[in-house]
């Protein structure tokens, strides 16, 4: 009897190892799916790297000029663009300058699709803001961290005119910055090359400017070791960074909606492994029995 | 029906295009892909020639031209002439017989980024994180936390878990400072991995594996993040049913 049990629970474990790729694919994509339709946002606490990007913007004084790099493309969307977002917020809240860039050639279009969304805020659109006097876009350029440093010496070799065409001198916004002399604080968002890494290397390193970052969760663990040594100022990693971000900012927007789906996924993978792991085990038990 | 929501139909039908591989290879995601593809490298082709080719290339050189012609003066734009040599070499790829003239913009290539990543790797990624690792061994107690939720078991984990951070955190410099000497004695081949040596290199492994761990977990993160924007383009910019 005992052995026939054992039979059948050993057939159980081969069935699952062997179990058809869709069914998981099935399985991740309700765990997706079906939190979306419940608007529920998940609590979280903020953790200190993402806390001090909110301080480095918060310590700030009104008028200040921030950059905003855009190194990224509509590949990153569901995890930058929330991060975008948020830094809008935060810069056209405290009522700082915001100069837009990128080094990626769809980088400053991501951003006016996030100013976009910004100014349908209420608090955002009560403080009518103009293009060339609370922000600018200067547009994409060509030569990655070339740009960088020839940004270190003067804006203008890099930049001789904004996205639009007008010339720097021409922007009201644009006169008295030469340099990163003039820039209180840089933020990047970034996926990859040329991104966050470069902007350490050729700006923070040489010409000794604040910066902070939102990078994709691929692309964190790598900026990390930039905090601990006072590179970087601090980092959003991924969804989960940029969730916490608007919960620093006390407005919680799309990445907080979409964390809820995102815990369900993992809860989802986590059971899987362990089901997986056991099934694994229990066979090799079989095996050397 | 306007313009946008023709795009949103044609983003969604594309997107299940793509995701009906995950059931099998079929003519519909085969389409898709080749789209995309087509789509990106034309689209690569615009950027290249308007931002890069036409601001770098053309329009230094036709200052320089304009120049020459208005003053007379050979001025520095010229420069940008070898740059184009070099480009031209790189297409010569398409001709057999003289395709290894490339190998000289590809030396060029390579031995400028080397030489311009080669300080600034060295003294970012290298001398500032040796440096980094160079911390003070302190022996302080961790303070104790205790969590209220109203729930006791939730209490318990929360404290458990808040507790362990807490002590992680505060030995933070010994975890960093242990974590990169065991590491790096892992990676030392020249003596047998044995007694203290051994268990060393082993401690190191375990540090090894938690990183590619964290580093695992963050990729899976990144890509659920793609799948969620995906499903919201779906269910909430195409069906609207939320």
């Amino acid at each position: 009897m005992n052995e026939t049990t054992n039979q059948e629970k050993k057939t159980f474990w081969e069935k699952l190892l062997s179990i058809d790729r869709r069914i998981i694919f099935l399985f991740i994509a309700v765990a997706i799916s079906v939190p979306l339709f419940f608007k529920t946002s998940l609590d979280m606490p903020v953790s200190p790297v993402v806390q001090e990007v909110y301080n480095a913007i918060e310590k700030l004084e009104a008028g200040s000029k921030v950059l905003v790099s855009f190194d990224y493309d509509p590949g990153s969307m569901p995890e930058l663009q929330p991060m975008a977002e948020s830094f809008f917020r935060h810069c056209f809240r405290n009522n700082l300058k915001v100069i837009i860039m990128g080094l990626w050639p769809q980088g400053p279009l991501q951003a006016n699709i996030a100013l976009d969304q910004v100014f349908k805020d209420e608090d955002i659109k009560a403080k009518n803001l103009q293009y060339g006097i609370d922000y600018v876009n200067l547009g994409f350029t060509a030569g990655n961290e070339v740009v960088i440093d020839r940004m270190g010496h003067d804006f203008r070799e890099s930049y001789p005119a904004d996205s639009r065409g007008t010339p720097l001198s021409e922007i009201p916004l644009m006169r008295g910055v030469r340099n990163y002399d003039n820039i209180d604080l840089i933020l990047n968002l970034s996926a990859g090359y040329p991104g966050t890494m470069e902007w350490v290397q050729y700006a923070v390193d040489v010409f000794h400017v604040k910066l902070a970052a939102g990078n994709t969760a691929v692309q964190a663990p790598s900026m990390y070791p930039y905090i601990q040594t006072g590179q970087l100022a601090g980092v959003l990693g991924g969804m989960k960074g940029g969730a916490e971000y608007e919960i620093a900012l006390k407005r919680p927007a799309k990445a907080v909606s979409y964390m809820f789906s995102q815990a369900i996924a993992h809860g989802v993978i986590c059971l899987f492994i362990i089901i997986g792991n056991i099934a694994f085990f229990s066979l090799r038990k079989k095996k050397t029995s | 029906m306007s313009s946008e929501v023709i795009g949103i139909w044609i983003g969604a039908i594309l997107t299940l295009g793509i995701f009906s591989f995950l059931y099998k290879d079929n003519p519909f995601y085969k389409f898709s892909e080749a789209l995309f593809v087509g789509i990106s490298a034309g689209y690569w082709f615009v950027v290249t020639f308007w931002q890069y080719f036409v601001p770098k290339f053309w329009d230094n050189l036709s200052l320089a031209y304009s120049e020459l012609l208005t003053k007379g003066r050979v001025d520095y734009h010229w420069i940008y002439l070898v740059g184009g040599f070099f480009g031209v070499l790189m297409l010569l790829r398409l001709v057999p017989k003289i395709g290894w003239l490339s190998r000289w913009s590809l030396a060029f290539i390579v031995g400028t980024t080397a030489g311009l990543q080669f300080t600034r790797y060295l003294e970012s990624n290298g001398i500032l994180q040796v440096k980094g690792t160079i911390m003070p061994l302190d022996l302080t107690y961790p303070k104790p936390f205790i969590a209220h939720t109203g729930f006791i078991i939730t209490d318990i984990l929360g404290t458990i878990w808040c507790n362990l951070l807490n002590i992680l955190y505060t030995y933070s410099h010994w975890v960093l400072v242990v974590g990169t000497f065991c590491g790096l004695i892992y990676f030392f081949f020249s003596k047998e991995h044995k007694g203290v040596f051994g268990g060393a290199a082993r401690v190191g492994v375990w540090f090894l594996m938690i990183t590619f761990g964290a580093l695992f977990g963050y990729t899976v993160m990144s890509r659920m993040s793609l799948l969620i924007g995906r499903m919201d383009y779906l269910f909430g910019i195409w069906l609207g049913l939320y």
